[in-house]
């Protein structure tokens, strides 16, 4: 573009005007890193947020979401933790943030990477086959005792959240299961539809299109407090339908933290415009409906209750593993 | 028939102005990302999942599922011009492809395997319009069990089937195992092989692998043999699809064939890269032409493009209806419907009955498309084989490095790259088949989860592989295909010393 040498003046100083309104703006492409892949929760998040930022132009840059899942997650982090200093890049986290290093020994901490935001907490459920005999948490816990070979509880990968879950489970009762590892979420919901587990431990949203359609039911949901949702998701019933397992005797809760990290190095300016981008984010009508339709527990926060939620969280998981025997020696 | 009628009202929905722009967009993209190796499908169609957003779904999804056909169609084009799988499932389609551009007949390949591509989704397609309830049904009987016999038929089936010496047939399957262990290994969570390092961690990527072994190791064997590019006369004028065309009813057996293990292993979900493999090792065995297999037999093109195109289309009725995708393109549709707000499911065919039939309606068409777009292409790309190979050589070197980076953005993968091209080079010297290797690295890990979640659910007991009809009926099968070819080889060869002998009397 070719300027009068006169209009440069003025139009530096318009953009010196408007400047002043946010102290960083990106400059190019923002990449969402999902270290898990293409279809699950993880990945359903990043591009919903994806679309609310592009719909809502909350910023003048595109966002890629790209898939990194290899070694359950690690190559997604590690490339985080490569990129120290680039402020054009983020990353979706789960309690994986700390289970990954802690299961193999890699070279990983989330403390070398910058806190963005929380932007919800993800439930895990007790689900069976819908012909399945087990109507209660206590049934279940019964059959489990009696059972052998032991009963099969389908998952998603080893050493994770479900494999934690089931490991609670076998502590509770004092019985052993067997516990199938598998690839997705997705996968151990079709399994179980199959009839080739006699549970799974998914989260709501991976067994939901499963339960609408009437193969499989969920039991009790691993929280102290009931979901929240009281709009019909089936014919006749809705999340906030689904007892705690505490109120049936199964003495086992687990959440798990959804949140968006940048690398480390970034300057405070920087985290303060993704800050603001993911408030926005979160008040949108959008993803209200994301977190209704995912059942997932919404519980934005940033900044110190952020950083204090996460050193307990890790606490609480180094506890746990260590207790399973999930540590890498 | 209700369904018959749905499928008139979503042609209708497909048939509109902008969705067949749309469609004819898709395809063209498609090509364009299937003939860039390390692109390839799933990625072209995440990178343009977002410009879907602001569509209706049903127009979305045309357009993502023409993108996924056009991938599918572009990945043969660089095997057979170059050698260079551009998709995992076209690995098969080089052995024979490759061959015919070399001999100069490019265009003859390049027709054989779109038509086959089209014949091969055209019966994936029927599949899902008629029988797709009962099917998906079916393919909840899978456990783990069920999935290693799916895997382990295909192995015994390649073993079996082969024709070259099986003892270096099972030493590249073997090597191909232990490539595929490396890596973080998803039943017991921890990494194995990787010694320390985090680049290792990934695993061997197979298409970085198949670039490497094929595209390099190809270059490599020709600059040996002094720089000539052989295909020098290839004839590119359209009679040439004409022609191929005719001549393509006397395969009508081996394209059924293909067919069936193709819609198969799509169900199952063993997905295209073990059909064509399946297609091909089968049409290897039973074709009058076997022996030539390899050398450059049109049928030896024909047979893993159709099954390979019968099961990637039949994988998307898995996931319309049970929300498992069956190939990793599959996956990222999977992504994309469940944006629009589509779940997946055994819900999707009821609540949802426009968008299923409008896609269902625009399979047959944006296959009808996609063919007659790289039909007309075909003069284009066979064209590309009269250049001389000193100039066309240095650009595949780019375009395989090219390739090997984007997977995962990683320059350590261009050095893998070139050191499976020098392990290609190395097995073609000494005569040992690259395929099995190949097969083994992409199924070998799935195969080893399956075998392992099956024994943690019998608690270690081996009767679960004959738990049931389905079960023992696929180990029985594959146990039949791995001891055909030994049993015929060795009866064959008693024929032989018994004619022999007869001769050596009657010479008395």
């Amino acid at each position: 573009m070719k300027m009068h040498w006169l209009a440069v003046p003025f139009v530096t100083a318009a953009l010196a005007s408007a400047a002043p309104a946010l102290a960083w703006e990106p400059t190019k492409p923002i990449e969402i890193v999902v270290p898990f892949s293409a279809g699950g929760a993880s990945d359903q998040m990043a591009r919903t947020i994806q679309g609310i930022i592009q719909k809502h132009q909350l910023t003048t840059q595109p966002i890629i979401v790209i898939n990194k899942p290899a070694a359950g997650g690690a190559e997604g982090m590690l490339d985080i933790q490569k990129s120290a200093g680039d402020p054009h890049k983020l990353i979706t986290t789960s309690s994986g943030i700390f289970m990954t290093p802690m299961a193999t020994k890699l070279p990983l901490n989330w403390t070398d990477y910058t806190p963005v935001a929380m932007m919800a907490q993800d439930s895990f459920v007790l689900w069976v086959n819908a012909k399945s005999p087990h109507k209660t948490a206590g049934d279940f816990m019964e059959a489990a005792k009696k059972a052998s070979p032991p009963l099969k509880i389908g998952g998603t990968s080893s050493k994770r959240e479900d494999n934690l879950i089931v490991f609670a489970m076998e502590k509770q009762i004092g019985a052993k299961f067997a516990y199938i590892p598998y690839t997705s979420g997705g996968q151990a919901s079709t399994q179980l539809s199959g009839g080739h587990v006699e549970a799974n431990t998914n989260n709501p949203a991976e067994d939901l299109a499963n339960w609408r359609g009437g193969a499989t039911r969920p039991i009790c949901v691993f929280a102290d407090q009931p979901m929240v949702y009281r709009d019909k998701v089936t014919e006749n019933a809705s999340w906030a339908d689904i007892p705690t397992c505490t109120s049936q005797g199964l003495n086992v809760s687990y959440q798990m933290l959804r949140g968006m990290f940048m690398p480390g190095k970034v300057t405070k300016d920087q985290q303060a415009f993704y800050v603001n981008m993911f408030k926005k984010v979160s008040e949108t009508q959008e993803w209200k409906d994301y977190l209704a339709r995912n059942a997932l527990v919404g519980d934005y926060r940033d900044g110190e209750a952020f950083v204090s939620f996460l050193k307990a969280d890790e606490e609480k998981h180094a506890r746990l593993m260590s207790e399973a025997g999930f540590m890498a020696k | 028939m209700d369904d018959f009628s749905s499928l008139l009202a979503g042609f209708q929905i497909a048939l509109s102005w902008h969705n067949i722009g749309f469609m004819a967009l898709g395809v063209i993209l498609g090509i364009v990302v299937g003939v860039l190796p390390g692109l390839g499908g799933p990625n072209g169609v995440a990178i343009l999942l977002p410009l879907t957003f602001g569509m209706d779904p049903t127009s979305a999804i045309i357009l993502l599922s023409s993108i996924y056909w056009g991938a599918l169609f572009g990945g043969a084009i660089t095997s057979i011009l170059f050698n260079i799988p551009g998709e995992a499932w076209s690995v098969a389609t080089t052995f024979d492809g490759y061959p015919m551009a070399i001999r100069g007949h490019a265009a003859e390949a390049l027709t054989a395997a779109f038509t086959a591509s089209f014949i091969g989704a055209l019966s994936g397609v029927v599949l899902i319009t008629f029988v797709a309830p009962l099917v998906a049904s079916f393919a909840l009987r899978f456990g783990p069990a069920e999935f290693f016999a799916v895997f382990l038929l295909t192995f015994c089936s390649f073993v079996g089937m082969g024709r070259d010496n099986r003892a270096k047939i099972i030493t590249s399957l073997c090597i191909g195992f232990l490539l595929a262990a490396v890596g973080l290994d998803s039943i017991s969570g921890d990494l194995r092989m990787t010694f320390g390092s985090t680049e290792l961690m990934r695993g061997f990527d197979f298409l970085v692998v198949v670039i490497g072994l094929f595209g390099i190791g190809e270059i490599l064997l020709t600059a040996e043999e002094g720089l000539v590019f052989k295909g020098k006369h290839a004839k590119i004028d359209l009679k040439v699809v004409l022609k191929t065309w005719a001549s393509l009813p006397r395969y009508w057996l081996t394209l059924v064939r293909s067919c069936v293990v193709g819609m198969w292993m799509g169900v199952t979900p063993g997905g295209a890269i073990a059909a064509s493999f399946m297609g091909y090792g089968l049409a290897k065995r039973f074709s009058k032409r076997g022996a030539h297999f390899g050398k450059g037999e049109i049928e030896g093109v024909l047979a893993p493009e159709t099954a390979a195109h019968a099961a990637g289309t039949s994988a998307l009725l898995p996931m319309l209806a049970l929300g498992i995708p069956g190939s990793a393109t599959a996956a990222v549709l999977l992504g994309g419907l469940l944006v629009w707000g589509l779940q997946p499911g055994p819900m999707l065919f009821v609540e949802q009955k426009d968008f299923v039939w409008g896609l269902i309606a625009s399979m047959y068409l944006g296959n009808l498309a996609g063919l007659i777009i790289v039909l007309a292409t075909v003069p284009l790309f066979a064209a590309v084989m009269r250049i001389p190979f000193s100039f066309v050589a240095p650009v595949i070197l780019i375009v395989c490095a090219i390739g090997a980076y984007t997977i995962s953005n990683s320059v350590f993968d261009i050095w893998v790259m070139l050191g499976f091209g020098i392990l290609g080079y190395i097995f073609k010297k000494l005569d040992y088949p690259l395929a099995p290797l190949v097969l083994a690295l992409v199924l070998g890990d799935r195969a080893e989860d399956a075998f392992r979640q099956a024994l943690l659910g019998s608690a270690g007991s081996l009767d679960v592989f004959w738990a049931n009809g389905l079960v023992s009926g696929l180990v029985i099968v594959a146990l039949v295909l791995l001891l055909w070819g030994p049993i015929t080889d060795a009866i064959a060869a008693l024929g032989r010393r018994n004619e022999s002998a007869k001769a050596a009397k009657a010479a008395e």
